[in-house]
């Protein structure tokens, strides 16, 4: 396995998740508790004025940090900055990527995002990994 | 507006950090690794124990801020952002609050519209900071006048 301390400005995470479906939605609402109907529920979408249910922002976000787990006994996500910048539709499939921007010492500051099958990004930011 | 808002404080509620719980979150964000849900790797990794993914937060009650209404639709989530002094540990308690960090408005192309910075704060038994979570919500023109703030 890689080790994150290792990889070189520019380097990069990337991992592509399968479709996205309803039930993805509905588990992520009962496990945050956000049971906003927008994401889960058709007809509330539509009254919302959106074309269907989107996922929820932070399911989206959750997924992007999962790129870092594997790196636990190497260090933690200290900082986490997501601005949302699209929505997420059913069907949509998403491309999570984290790349090496910046190495100080013991921090290793990825620009991370999430784009969806247009090439287009849904969530944009940063995570500042903090080495033990 | 929600500026007379700003500074205001919830009451600390305490919260554990669920093992069952943190399994089905992770199962939710299809990140079941070992670290999370597997009682043997929790006990041999560096922490001793089961850690929660880092957005794990949201689940958390965190105390309501007297006063503070907020529409149930319509508003829209900016950005998100958490910084961590540790990871979450499965199974400690951990003591949360809520504040209304500030408020400000913008010109945006369908009117005015309202960012209201809220941050969320965890503490371990001792009052040590765990972590925090600041959320950015935008209030669009049509909503706040349908609350006439």
């Amino acid at each position: 396995m890689t080790v994150l301390k290792q990889l070189s400005k520019g380097a990069s995470l990337e991992t592509t998740l399968k479709a996205v479906s309803r039930m993805d939605l509905i588990k992520y609402s009962g496990s945050s508790g956000d049971f906003n109907p927008i994401h889960t529920i058709d007809e509330e979408a539509k009254k919302a004025g959106l074309p269907g249910i989107i996922a929820h922002g932070m399911w989206t976000m959750g997924n992007l940090a999962k790129l870092f787990t594997p790196y636990h006994e190497e260090g933690f996500i200290k900082d986490y900055q997501i601005r949302f910048s699209g929505m997420v539709f059913l069907d949509d499939v998403l491309t999570l990527i984290a790349e090496l921007d910046e190495k100080n010492d013991n921090l290793l500051i990825f620009n991370v995002k999430v784009l969806n099958q247009k090439d287009k990004d849904v969530v944009k930011g940063k995570i500042k990994f903090e080495l033990y | 507006m929600y500026t007379e808002y700003i500074g205001l404080t919830s009451q600390k509620v305490k919260n554990i950090v669920e093992r069952e719980l943190v399994r089905r979150f992770a199962e939710s964000i299809g990140d079941s690794h070992p670290i999370y849900i597997d009682e043997e790797t929790g006990k041999h990794s560096r922490f001793g124990a089961n850690i929660a993914p880092p957005t794990y937060p949201r689940v958390f009650r965190t105390g309501t801020i007297e006063g503070l209404k907020l529409p149930l639709k319509g508003l829209i989530h900016g950005e998100q952002i958490y910084h961590y002094e540790r990871p979450l540990l499965v199974g400690e308690e951990v003591y949360c609050y809520s504040k209304i960090e500030d408020y400000y408005e913008k010109e945006g192309s369908t009117g005015k519209m309202g960012f209201l910075k809220m941050k969320r704060y965890g503490e371990d038994a001792d009052g040590h900071l765990i972590f925090t979570e600041e959320s950015i919500t935008i209030i669009t023109e049509t909503v706040r006048r349908s609350l006439n703030v």
